[in-house]
């Protein structure tokens, strides 16, 4: 399985996001944002970061990037995109998927693991998860996801919900909503759900000594569906 | 020609910045303020001469990129 991960400047989990893929069996390739073309891929990665320093919007930027024309035109054909945190900011901005994420609602940057409960299983991305919740990690200042009660109404009938915030036994309340998104909403998909969005970072729990194993479950399933 | 455009946040959505502007004002003793939203200001200076053609290249840099529609309202200044 071939992946890509685009580097826009001030990507900073681009790397993580490589020893991820490539622990799993992805052979992935390094793409620069200024470039025109996607080499030929099964998974597209749109890593964590601060791209062009959070200027103006999160992810406003980068979402006019030269490459970002081939994201959309891979997507538009059933490609997989998968945006992780600034990813994910990337994702809104493109209109690839609906809503956009603001500032935190206590206004502080969140550096912490978080527990998730998969929505939505009949997708290529948890499909076969054994796990309904799973342990991640999240690490942004603007995570708070809103969309128009339109486009809610519009995401629950469609079951495009992919991740909510909640306790480890899938219990989602206010109280583990760490950044104040609508329904603790953490991850969404597009329509076709080949688009994934989301604010945990998968690729930081890869690792028995230095993380949980959650992230490996993850991956190891995604390369699996995707075969 | 130089041209002004006003962003600020839909009536709906939460701006925790703008709340929290207002506590430190209301705990600096202005007392009379009912809310605060904050918002932003961009100046463009474009070499484009005709006032209108102006506004309607700013329109569609507002619609492209300066605001979120989905969030924010612009508003654009007549050039004086």
């Amino acid at each position: 399985m071939k992946s890509s991960v685009i580097t826009f400047p001030g990507s900073n989990c681009d790397r993580d996001m490589d020893v991820a893929l490539k622990k799993f069996g992805f052979k992935n390739k390094m793409v620069w944002h200024a470039d025109a073309e996607l080499p030929k891929s099964d998974l597209v990665v749109l890593p964590g970061g601060f791209s062009y320093g959070d200027y103006l919007r999160c992810g406003s930027m980068a979402s006019k990037s030269k490459i970002m024309q081939s994201v959309i035109n891979f997507s538009n054909s059933g490609g997989m995109v998968m945006g992780i945190c600034n990813g994910f900011q990337i994702l809104v901005e493109t209109g690839l998927v609906p809503g956009v994420l603001l500032r935190n609602k206590y206004l502080e940057f969140i550096c912490k693991n978080v527990f998730v409960k998969i929505n939505d299983k009949k997708n290529k991305y948890f499909k076969n998860v054994y796990n309904e919740v799973l342990e991640f990690h999240i690490a942004h200042n603007e995570g708070n996801y809103f969309c128009t009660n339109d486009q809610l109404k519009e995401i629950e009938d469609n079951n495009q919900i992919a991740i909510n915030y909640c306790d480890e036994n899938g219990k989602i309340e206010d109280q583990f909503n760490p950044n104040g998104s609508i329904k603790n909403i953490a991850g969404i998909f597009n329509k076709k759900k080949n688009v994934l969005g989301m604010m945990p970072h998968p690729e930081r729990m890869i690792d028995t000594s230095l993380s949980g194993e959650d992230g490996s479950l993850f991956f190891k399933n995604l390369i699996n569906n995707l075969k | 020609m130089k041209i002004s455009v006003i962003i600020t946040l839909k009536k709906d959505v939460l701006d925790p910045q703008g709340k929290v502007i207002h506590q430190t004002l209301d705990g600096m003793g202005f007392e009379d303020v009912n809310e605060v939203r904050q918002g932003k200001y961009f100046e463009i200076d474009t070499k484009e001469t005709d006032n209108d053609k102006a506004k309607a290249k700013v329109e569609e840099m507002c619609k492209k990129l300066l605001a979120n529609l989905v969030i924010e309202n612009y508003k654009i200044i007549d050039p004086k």
